[in-house]
């Protein structure tokens, strides 16, 4: 999957490069890491191996098997040692091969992490990250392939990052590795090898930003994390049609920038909302519903949503690649809301 | 259960008594050929999957299960079709070993919708519930819960089934084993954890995932232990036959350590393994450990077999696996209106 050229470029323009999405996540890793000696991975075949997408190469040789720590494969087990360490002085980033292995971890982030600082009354904070992956469509299927970021989302305490492109896996993650929350980034396993230009050095993206990822007057995609690109196919192909395609990517889901969605709607009347999570009870539905709530009066359709189908993710191609949104999909749905002629 | 088939069940079981360990001499050549042609089939098995996925003819990613044959082969031969198993994501090998068609199996991994899961599941979720195969899974250590809960099943339902749990040494690291370990040592079901010891947690060796000494952990439990070398299928045989027989009887679960290792990278795409093991250390076990070359050898010793048979053996296996291959190549992929099917029962 390659990704669009972006209409709005990245703010800051010195030593911007073209890098790859692995690349980037990796980079912010390691300007962390040097910046905080707090600052420490943990997880399956991290260090050698760096990871099976190879995102974490080389971190271990700069900073050393202590710092860049393989664990046995106890997912449960080594998520509650970060919020431990995290609770104590440490900035643990766990990485989490599959995003279909928040399972495992569940009780840790979600009665254990999200919660301390709540319960000590503000008196413990749980600074950790946890990297992990969505997406279907890899062949991999149903236990390799979900997408459970609305799970976390769910969860006050919590914060979710969900970065589509390059540079906002870099800003991203460095500002969920300062953050004094316990912050879930999600990474579309899809797009690591997606490349897009990065600043080198120092970009931290607030959590809670939007981004206009491609401006629009005739509908708002409100796109997530893999989306993003299906939106912005999808824009291209309307905007050949005469229809203008607002693209905007909310980037995290918590906090959540609702100014910038309900603008955005306000602007276009009308609008999508495109996410790879399972349709019903996603957080497709919370993000139409901030926007119905925003701007009904501004709004010339029902907010309407596309996400995966509700099935778990079968393996035989044929039938995988119907589960998940396409360009050609939001494309027709587009315009039917638009009343053009299909 | 009808009335008939469980009168039949006490009246076979009475028959049948104890199946013979592959060594025992009572052991006819006719066995003894047909254990060794499992283990080529299933290392054919995966030379063709192999290929399909390095000539991009196979969706997804898959891991191969060759060098491990004997154990696979050795626990199944202690089992009765009606027993269970539970797999891996390494489970090709058990699935044959279990009884299923190569050709459905090749069906599957292609995503056909004549494969053993229409298509659905794929490599590592195959599963073939006619010979007592509960499933592949895809999370480490994901069906020590399944197998424990067959168990405490085949307990409940009043049947002498015996469950063989495989796990990579891998999910040693996963706190279910243990909470489900001491459920099947409390209440003493029929169940045996096999733990195939292939040296690496994906790219790590496991000496450095794994604190203490492996078969302590059962025994913390009070759970019976054994040790065995994993490429001699006879051992692997002989012993599981002893462990199926305590479990019929009641006397309740068991561990089983099973030493080997796997030929391939850990999926078919870990080409570059030099990182983590040796090219010496794969020549070593390819050459003087290979499970399948010395139970020829024995076989031939012992004039049960001769080179020439066991030859034919092997070239019956490539035509069958050829045709297997052929078969899952051609059929056509499920129709679309299988993706709704099957989420609800
Ligand atoms: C719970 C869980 N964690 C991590 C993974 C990713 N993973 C797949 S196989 C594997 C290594 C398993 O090692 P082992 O159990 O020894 O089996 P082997 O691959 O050696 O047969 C890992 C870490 C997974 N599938 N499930």
């Amino acid at each position: 999957m390659s990704t669009p050229s972006r209409t709005v470029e990245p703010r800051a323009a010195a030593g911007v490069r073209t890098i790859t999405f692995a690349q980037a996540v990796n980079e912010a890793l390691a300007e962390e890491m040097r910046r905080d000696p707090a600052v420490f991975i943990l997880g399956e075949d991290v260090a050698e191996a760096g990871t099976p997408f190879k995102v974490l190469s080389g971190l271990v040789d700069e900073f050393g098997p202590e710092r860049v720590r393989d664990t046995p494969i106890s997912e449960a087990g080594f998520a509650g040692l970060a919020v431990g360490a995290a609770m104590t002085g440490m900035r643990p980033v766990v990485d989490l091969m599959f995003g279909d292995f928040l399972t495992l971890v569940m009780d840790q982030l979600v009665n254990q992490a999200a919660k301390t600082h709540y319960m000590s009354g503000g008196k413990l904070k749980v600074p950790m990250v946890l990297r992990t992956t969505l997406g279907a469509t890899r062949r991999s299927a149903a236990q390799h392939s979900q997408s459970l970021h609305a799970w976390v989302s769910h969860v006050p305490g919590l914060k979710v990052a969900l970065p589509a492109t390059p540079y906002d896996a870099k800003g991203l993650m460095k500002a969920a590795i300062r953050d004094d929350n316990p912050v879930v980034i999600v990474e579309d396993k899809l797009s690591f090898q997606d490349k897009g230009p990065v600043p080198e050095g120092e970009i931290v993206i607030p959590l809670g930003q939007a981004d206009v990822k491609r401006e629009g007057t005739d509908i708002t995609f409100i796109a997530t994390s893999s989306m993003v690109v299906v939106a912005l196919r999808a824009a291209e192909t309307l905007a050949a049609q005469g229809l203008s395609a607002e693209v905007v990517d909310p980037r995290s889901m918590v906090p959540l920038d609702t100014a910038t969605l309900v603008e955005s709607a306000k602007k276009t009347g009308r609008v999508v909302v495109i996410d790879e999570g399972h349709q019903s009870y996603g957080v497709s539905a919370e993000l139409a519903a901030v926007v119905a709530d925003g701007a009904f009066y501004h709004l010339d359709a029902p907010v309407k949503r596309l996400g995966a189908m509700d099935v778990p993710v079968p393996f035989s191609p044929v039938l995988e690649d119907l589960t998940v949104p396409t360009p050609e999909q939001l494309t027709a749905l587009a315009r039917e809301m638009c009343g053009a002629r299909s | 259960m009808t009335g008939r088939s469980a009168a039949s069940k006490t009246a076979s079981k009475k028959r049948r008594g104890r199946r013979a360990a592959l060594e025992e001499p009572s052991v006819d050549a006719a066995r003894h050929l047909e254990t060794y042609r499992q283990m080529v089939r299933i290392r054919v098995f995966e030379e063709h999957a192999n290929d399909l996925y390095l000539t991009a003819k196979m969706p997804g990613l898959t891991h191969m299960y060759a060098g491990e044959e004997a154990v696979a082969v050795g626990v199944c031969d202690a089992l009765r079709r009606d027993d269970y198993i539970t797999s891996t994501h390494r489970g090709h090998g058990h699935c044959i070993a279990k009884g299923a068609r190569l050709d459905l199996m090749f069906a599957e991994l292609l995503g056909k919708a004549a494969g053993y899961n229409r298509g659905k599941g794929g490599s590592m979720h195959i599963a073939d519930q006619e010979n007592g195969n509960l499933g592949a899974n895809a999370i480490v250590g994901g069906s020590a819960g399944i197998a424990t809960g067959a168990a405490l099943s085949a307990r409940l339902r009043g049947t002498d089934q015996v469950v063989a749990c495989f796990f990579g040494e891998g999910a040693l690291g996963q706190g279910l084993l243990y909470e489900v370990m001491n459920m099947a040592q409390l209440w003493k079901l029929p169940v045996i954890y096999v733990c195939e010891n292939n040296l690496y947690n994906e790219y790590t060796h496991f000496e450095e995932t794994t604190a203490g000494t492996i078969l302590d952990r059962p025994r913390a439990f009070g759970i019976h232990t054994a040790e065995v070398d994993g490429q001699d299928v006879m051992a692997v045989a002989t012993v599981t036959a002893e462990l199926v027989e305590r479990a019929r009887q009641g006397e309740g679960p068991s561990f089983l350590l099973a030493h080997t290792y796997r030929y391939y990278g850990h999926h078919v795409g870990d080409i570059q393994r030099d990182y983590y093991r040796s090219k010496d250390e794969e020549a070593h076990w390819r050459s003087e450990r290979d499970p399948i070359a010395l139970y020829g050898a024995w076989l031939q010793e012992r004039d049960i077999a001769t080179a020439d048979e066991l030859g034919t053996i092997e070239a019956e296996v490539r035509d069958e696996a050829e045709k297997a291959v052929a078969f899952g190549l051609d059929a056509p992929y499920p129709d679309e209106g299988e993706v709704t099917l099957h989420v609800y029962a």
